[in-house]
C-alpha cells in the first residue's frame, strides 16, 4: 500500500492544505444555493462518514454494514440534547458523537467473538434495530409524527449560520478537523494496532498488540466520527430528517464511498463521496440531455444502480485501492501502472 | 400467564417453522455459493426479483407457464455463467471480503436491471395451490405453507445427497475446500464455479416463485435475503442441513417473539428479533450450528 506517509513531508501537506483553501475560497465565487445545498453540504457529512467507516474497514479490516444506524444516532441525539439540555452547538456535537461511539462499542462487542461474514452480519442487527427503535418510540422525535426531526439553529456563540453558505463553512470547519484526527490517528502506535489486526488478526496477537481494545477503539472511534456526520447530515445539510432516511441502503452508499474511494486511505473518502454525490446528478442532467427527458425518474433510478454497482465491481477488479490509489499514480503515467497490485487492505 | 392457549401457542409455532422454511430456502442458494467459491453472495436476493420478474412478466405476456418456466432458467443459467466470467474469474484468489463487496456490486446491477427491463410495479403470482387454512386437531395449518416446505424438502435432500454421494459433488466440496490443489489435480473449476452459479440461479427461481406468490412480485423481494443472513449465521454459511435448521430456529422464534414478547415493545420485533437471536448464538458457537471452523496459522 502506498500510504501517503511514502511520500516526502512537503507533498504530504500539500494536498490537505490546497484542498481547503480551495473549499474556503472557491465556492463563494460561484454564488450559488444550488451548489451547497445539492451538492456540497451533502457531499462533505458523506464524505466524514466515509473517512470514519474507513477507520474501521480499511484500516482495522472489519466489515460494517450498519453505518447509517450511526448517522441517525448522532442526529437523533444531537437533536435530543439540544432539545432537553440545551448545551452549545460544539457541546452538543461532540456529545452526540460520544453517544453513538457508546453505542458503537455495545454493536462491536460481537466483533471480540466473530470474524469475516458473521461479523458484517452481526452489524446489520444495528442498522435494523437503530431504525427500528427511532421509529417505535416517539421519545426520540419528541413525539413528532413518524419520526420526523427538525433541526435547531446552527449558532456558535452567538454567530448563527443560517444561509446555505454559513452552514457549509461551519461544515467544512468540523469534517476538516475531524478529517485531520483521522489522519492522525492513524499514523499513531494506536493506528499501527488497528492496522495490526487487519493485517493478521492472531500474528498481532502474538506480537503483543492488545487486539481486543483495538477493535474496541475503531468501533469506538469510527461510530463518533460518523455520529457527527450524521449530526452534520441532518443539522447542516437536509435540515428535516426522518429513520427512513437512514436505511441499508444509506449504509451502502458509505460502503461504496469507501471502496470506490480506497480503502485505508483518508483523502479516498472525498473522493468517493464526490462521485456519488455526482453521480445522480449527472446522469439526470445526460438523461434530460440525451434522452430529452424520455426517461422517468423509476428507470434514472434503476440505471443509476446499475451504475453504481458496476462502478464498485469495475474498481474492485481493476483498481482495489480505489480512487485515491488512481490519483496518486496518475502523475507518474504509465510506469505507475506496473506496480505490484497487492491489497492488504481489503484482507 | 394464566391464559395460557396451547392450542395457540401451537398455531404460531407452526406457522413460524413454517415460514421459517422459506427463510432456509432463501438460505439455500448462499449456501451452493459459499460451499463451491467462499463468496457470501448478497446478490442472492436481487437473483430472486429477477427471476420472479421475469417469469411474471412472460406469463402476462401469454407465454404457457412450463415453458416461462424454462425459459426463466435458461436466462438465470445464462446471467449464473455471466457472473462467473466477468465478475468472479478477475477476483479469484482475492481476500473474502472483496468477492462480499463485489457481489453487494452485483446486487445493484441486477436489481436495477429486473426493474429497467420489467417495470417496477407490484405483480400478482398464482401458483395453483391455495392458501385456505386447513385443520389439524383444532391447529390451522396454511396449505401453501405446507407446499412450500415440501419443495424446501425435496431440494434439500436432493442438494445432500448430491454433495455428499455423487462425484459431481465431491468435487464441488474439493473446490471450495483448496481451489489451488482443486486445480492441480485437474478439476475444472470453472466449470465447476458455473454450474454453482447455475445451480444457484434455480434455487433462486423456486424461492423467487414461492415467496413471489405470497408476498406479491415487486422491488421488495429483494430484501428477503436480509431475512436469510440469520438463518444463514444461525446454521453456519457452509452447511445446507445447518439452513434449513437455522430457518426453523429463526422462523419459529421471531413468530413467538412477535406474539408474545412484542407487544411489550409496541411490536414490529421481528425485523431485528432474529438478528439477536443470530447473535446469541454466535457467541457460543462463532461458525454457526453447523459450519466448519476455520484454523488459522500465523
Amino acid at each position: 500500500m502506498s500510504s501517503p506517509a511514502s511520500l516526502p513531508a512537503a507533498a504530504r501537506w500539500l494536498f490537505p492544505v490546497l484542498a481547503i483553501a480551495v473549499a474556503v475560497v472557491a465556492p463563494p465565487l460561484m454564488n450559488s444555493d444550488y451548489l451547497y445545498e445539492a451538492i456540497l453540504l451533502p457531499f462533505l457529512a458523506l464524505s466524514l462518514a466515509g473517512v470514519g467507516l474507513n477507520v474501521l474497514m480499511g484500516y482495522t479490516g472489519q466489515l460494517s454494514l450498519g453505518s447509517a444506524a450511526f448517522l441517525a444516532i448522532g442526529a437523533y441525539a444531537a437533536f435530543n440534547i439540544n432539545l432537553r439540555v440545551g448545551l452549545p452547538l460544539p457541546v452538543t456535537i461532540v456529545a452526540a458523537g460520544i453517544i453513538a461511539a457508546l453505542v458503537g462499542v455495545v454493536f462491536g462487542l460481537p466483533s471480540l467473538r466473530l470474524r469475516g461474514y458473521y461479523l458484517a452480519v452481526s452489524t446489520l442487527a444495528a442498522q435494523f434495530f437503530v431504525q427500528w427503535a427511532l421509529t417505535r418510540f416517539p421519545w426520540f422525535s419528541n413525539d413528532s409524527n413518524s419520526g420526523v426531526i427538525d433541526a435547531p439553529t446552527l449558532s456558535v456563540a452567538g454567530i448563527h449560520f443560517v444561509t446555505p453558505l454559513g452552514r457549509y463553512y461551519f461544515t467544512l470547519t468540523i469534517v476538516a478537523l475531524l478529517t485531520a484526527l483521522s489522519a492522525r490517528l492513524v499514523t499513531v502506535k494506536t493506528g499501527r494496532d488497528l492496522m495490526a489486526v487487519r493485517d493478521h488478526e492472531t500474528a498481532a496477537k502474538i506480537i503483543g498488540v492488545p487486539v481486543l481494545k483495538a477493535k474496541l477503539v475503531a468501533f469506538a472511534y469510527s461510530s463518533f466520527v460518523i455520529g457527527v456526520a450524521g449530526v452534520l447530515w441532518a443539522f447542516a445539510y437536509l435540515r428535516t430528517v426522518e429513520p427512513d432516511g437512514f436505511n441499508l441502503d444509506r449504509s451502502f452508499q458509505i460502503l461504496f464511498i469507501t471502496i470506490i474511494g480506497g480503502l485505508s486511505t483518508i483523502r479516498g473518502a472525498f473522493f468517493g463521496a464526490a462521485i456519488i454525490v455526482a453521480l445522480p446528478l449527472l446522469l439526470a442532467r445526460a438523461s434530460s440531455g440525451l434522452a430529452g427527458g424520455a426517461l422517468d425518474s423509476g428507470s434514472l433510478d434503476m440505471i443509476q444502480r446499475i451504475v453504481i454497482g458496476v462502478l464498485i465491481i469495475g474498481f474492485l477488479i481493476a483498481e482495489p485501492d480505489g480512487l485515491a490509489a488512481l490519483i496518486q499514480r496518475a502523475p507518474n503515467g504509465l510506469a505507475g501502472r506496473v506496480r505490484p497490485r497487492s491489497s492488504p487492505a481489503t484482507r | 400467564m394464566g391464559d395460557f392457549d396451547l392450542s395457540f401457542f401451537i398455531e404460531v409455532l407452526v406457522g413460524g417453522l413454517l415460514s421459517g422454511v422459506m427463510y432456509a430456502l432463501v438460505a439455500i442458494g448462499f449456501v451452493l455459493i459459499y460451499k463451491t467459491s467462499g463468496v457470501l453472495n448478497f446478490a442472492q436476493g436481487p437473483l430472486l426479483l429477477f427471476a420472479a420478474l421475469t417469469y411474471v412478466s412472460l406469463i402476462e405476456r401469454g407465454i404457457a407457464a412450463p415453458l416461462a418456466l424454462v425459459l426463466v432458467f435458461a436466462a438465470m443459467a445464462l446471467i449464473g455463467i455471466a457472473i462467473e466470467r466477468t465478475v468472479l474469474t478477475p477476483l479469484a484468489n482475492r481476500p473474502p471480503i472483496t468477492l462480499f463487496m463485489a457481489t453487494l456490486g452485483l446486487a445493484y446491477v441486477v436489481e436495477g436491471s429486473a426493474q429497467l427491463l420489467w417495470g417496477g410495479q407490484v405483480h400478482a403470482l398464482d401458483l395453483g395451490v391455495s392458501d385456505t387454512p386447513f385443520d389439524v386437531y383444532g391447529v390451522f395449518v396454511s396449505r401453501f405453507d405446507l407446499f412450500a416446505a415440501g419443495v424446501a424438502g425435496l431440494m434439500v435432500a436432493a442438494l445432500i445427497a448430491f454433495f455428499q454421494f455423487t462425484r459431481v459433488g465431491l468435487s464441488f466440496r474439493a473446490a471450495a475446500a483448496d481451489p489451488y490443489a482443486a486445480g492441480a489435480i485437474g478439476l475444472r473449476l470453472h466449470a465447476i464455479l458455473a454450474t454453482a452459479w447455475i445451480a444457484a440461479g434455480f434455487v433462486a427461481l423456486v424461492a423467487g416463485l414461492l415467496w413471489g406468490a405470497r408476498l406479491g412480485v415487486q422491488f421488495s423481494l429483494s430484501l428477503v435475503v436480509l431475512k436469510a443472513l440469520p438463518v444463514l449465521v444461525l446454521g453456519g454459511f457452509d452447511s445446507i442441513l445447518g439452513a434449513i435448521v437455522g430457518g426453523l430456529i429463526v422462523g419459529a422464534s421471531e413468530k413467538l417473539a412477535e406474539v408474545y414478547i412484542g407487544p411489550f415493545f409496541g411490536g414490529g420485533i421481528e425485523i431485528w428479533f432474529a438478528y439477536v437471536v443470530a447473535l446469541v448464538f454466535l457467541l457460543v458457537r462463532p461458525a454457526g450450528l453447523f459450519g466448519r471452523v476455520q484454523v488459522e496459522r500465523v
